[in-house]
């Protein structure tokens, strides 16, 4: 089989559409936390497709969009101290700070900025630049994070000590927890990230039905599978269980990848974390161990989370808990528009404004 | 006089040093009547009316698989002539050299500049060359002028998309793109992607000569097809439906832009055109551009439409509609 365009196979999701249709014939509102999620729901066209009644929203898994202001305010001040390199992923490099700023800007003003593809590549930069720090900007969800701590083994491993990291890192099960304990948040369903998944496993979400009854799948990212993922919470919904299911069997174990997991649980420890929009979640984040944290970039830079307050008017943090639509914020169009982005979530290409402003046919 | 190894800032005196380089590379590379005299202007036999493009490329880095910074400057130029249906005939050269560039990818470039430039049967007639300091310029920006007379009346036109018409584009999209960014990060995909760099006149004049009636022509560089459609929509106020299965990708270019989180639609071409024409002649569009080599993997994409005016719409194959909208600034990969 190929794991690609099988998937993809037209017959196969149409097939899927209509069976999805008929077992949602009650409605169903899911929420997927996942930003690869949220753009392949749009690029694939299914946005469109859904049917009445099946209500499709965003939820805290867009790395960029979770990351705090007073973290953008502080990676802002490494960009601008002598001997800094900043290294990062793109996703960053226009996300707003408070008062406008963004790498982009801060770069034309002089600020040594580099984009790189994986921590490695922020690796090479630091041995090739002896003379200077070069410090990485270590966002992401539990995805990212076994990449950064096999990175920072390697470092110690090359001596490399002009490498630091920002450990903005942030798990997605606490975060979930916060959600349905807020009491907000009015949700059917959960669709489960897959990527995420593939590190943890399913294991860790099962709260989610056991206590607070949420039915909950962890999906792939292909049109067939997000369409099956649906179509398993709708029945679910329907017996009247709550269940953590896998959908994405050929990638998702039940108890995830033990070597990834081993290499975070080593460097890392969980921490209390701040996540746009939401506030402080307990042990939603991850900061270095004691053992290693000589790669501490916040400790190296002598540099504390300013206070920020989030942007006047920005309504981010309600798209994040998916309390409301993007085209639901006055911002939306108007003042916010990928051009000029007042949020993170209309600057990501995983963020839920921007696929609604770049693909919604009715929101554009 | 044999010359240094690596290009000094005497180069771009106006001396001596600046007329060895220009008697010893360029004019026995660009080798014409018209540029030989070095005259301080060129005098061109050409009746109008003409059509004139400039571009500068700083592409990095100037060596890629496919080409080179001097192939890209004479394609580059010739494609943009020839999209209005004109025929290329001349072409103007400014180089910015970084003192310090190897002498040998100089003339490396040069010699590569002068083969495509005869290919495309254009005459680089005058041109220009500064050296700047080490830093002040990355190894080598070229700018070339291209001008050519126009043959199709009226001339093809971003505005002239009409509804009804056939939107065709002559074969994959992103390859141009997608390896400068491998090549500049150091990305190793396992399989090979190259750039598609090609002069196109030739193929676009057996088109508008045989088939007057085409609209539009446009060759979808920097912001790629999507960004290139969404330029025309908004032009002729019209709405542009294309399918997403009928989206020509190379294999290679859809797994590496899949790796980065980027969109083929959105990446650079430099070697493809899209032509927007009636529906009538669209089979024999196809059919011309499918004899031609840089045309044979040609095909229908899609429809001009009044609904939706100024924008362009992509029906996926579950068949739900989504905007394929314009580029805002650059593409970025993704974190995960």
């Amino acid at each position: 089989m190929d794991l690609f365009s099988d998937f993809r196979d037209p017959e196969l999701c149409r097939s899927l559409l209509e069976q999805a249709r008929e077992a949602c014939a009650d409605g169903l509102r899911f929420m997927e936390v996942c930003g690869t999620h949220t753009v392949s729901i749009f690029q694939s066209g299914l946005h469109s497709l859904l049917p009445d009644g099946v209500v499709h929203l965003t939820g805290p898994g867009c790395p960029v969009c979770v990351t705090h202001e007073s973290e953008v305010a502080a990676y802002l001040q490494a960009a601008g101290m002598d001997g800094v390199i900043l290294a990062t992923f793109g996703d960053l490099m226009k996300v707003p700070g408070p008062g406008g700023a963004s790498l982009k800007s801060a770069q034309a003003e002089g600020a040594r900025v580099k984009v790189v593809y994986s921590p490695t590549d922020a690796l090479k930069l630091a041995s090739d630049n002896p003379d200077d720090t070069v410090v990485f900007i270590g966002v992401g969800f539990e995805t990212t994070a076994p990449g950064m701590a096999a990175t920072v083994k390697m470092a110690r491993a090359q001596g490399v000590e002009n490498f630091k990291v920002l450990s903005f890192h942030k798990l997605v099960p606490p975060a979930l927890r916060a959600l349905l304990a807020g009491g907000e948040v009015d949700i059917d369903a959960f669709i489960l990230p897959g990527h995420v998944s593939a590190v943890i496993g399913v294991e860790p979400y099962r709260f989610l039905a056991d206590e607070f009854g949420v039915p909950s799948v962890a999906a792939g990212f292909e049109p067939a599978d997000i369409l099956q993922g649906l179509i398993m919470l709708a029945g679910m919904r329907k017996a009247g269980r709550a269940e953590v299911a896998n959908q994405y069997t050929r990638v998702v174990t039940e108890t995830g990848n033990a070597k990834a997991l081993a290499l975070m649980d080593e460097v890392f420890d969980s921490s209390d974390a701040l996540w746009r929009g939401i506030g402080e979640i307990p042990g939603s984040g991850l900061r270095f161990a004691d053992t290693w944290a000589e790669f501490d970039a916040l400790a190296a830079l002598g540099l504390e989370l300013p206070e920020a307050k989030p942007l006047p008017g920005c309504r981010c943090g309600e798209v994040l808990k998916g309390l409301i639509t993007p085209a639901q914020c006055p911002l939306f169009k108007t003042k916010c528009t990928p051009a000029s982005p007042v949020g993170p979530c209309m600057v990501s290409n995983e963020g839920s404004c921007a696929a609604y402003f770049k693909y919604d046919m009715e929101a554009a | 006089m044999t010359r240094p190894e690596r290009v000094l800032l005497d180069y771009g005196s106006g001396g001596l040093a600046s007329q060895r380089l220009v008697s010893e590379l360029f004019l026995a590379a660009f080798d014409n009547p018209e540029l030989s005299r070095l005259n301080d202007a060129a005098v061109l036999d050409i009746s109008g009316p003409v059509a004139v493009s400039t571009d500068s490329f700083t592409v990095d880095p100037i060596f890629f698989p496919g080409g080179d910074i001097g192939s890209l400057a004479v394609h580059g130029t010739v494609n943009d002539v020839a999209m209005l249906g004109a025929v290329p005939k001349y072409l103007t050269c400014g180089f910015i050299i970084e003192e310090g560039l190897p002498m040998a990818d100089l003339e490396r470039v040069v010699a590569s500049m002068a083969a495509a430039a005869k290919q495309a049967g254009v005459a680089v007639v005058t041109g220009d060359t500064k050296v700047v300091p080490r830093g002040a310029a990355d190894k080598l920006f070229i700018n070339t002028t291209g001008i050519g007379e126009i043959v199709a009346q009226p001339a093809p036109s971003a505005d002239l998309a009409a509804s009804g018409d056939a939107v065709l584009v002559t074969g994959t999209m992103g390859d141009h793109g997608l390896t400068i960014l491998a090549q500049r990060e150091g990305l190793d995909f396992q399989a090979q992607v190259e750039s598609d760099s090609a002069a196109l006149n030739h193929l676009i004049l057996r088109l508008i000569e045989e088939i007057p009636q085409v609209h539009v022509l446009r060759d979808p560089t920097r912001g790629g097809l999507a960004t290139t459609l969404g330029e025309i929509a908004i032009s002729s106020s019209m709405g542009i439906l294309v399918e997403e299965a009928d989206m020509p990708v190379r294999e290679a270019v859809r797994s590496g832009c899949s790796f980065l989180g980027l969109d083929p639609l959105y990446l650079a071409n430099e070697g493809k055109f899209i032509c927007i024409l009636p529906e009538e002649h669209a089979d024999k569009a196809l059919e011309i551009m499918r004899a031609d080599p840089l045309g044979a993997e040609a095909r229908r994409i899609g429809s001009v439409t009044e609904e939706h005016p100024g924008k362009v719409v992509m029906r996926t194959p579950m068949g739900g509609k989504r905007l394929l909208g314009m580029l805002e600034g650059e593409q970025l990969p993704r974190i995960c």
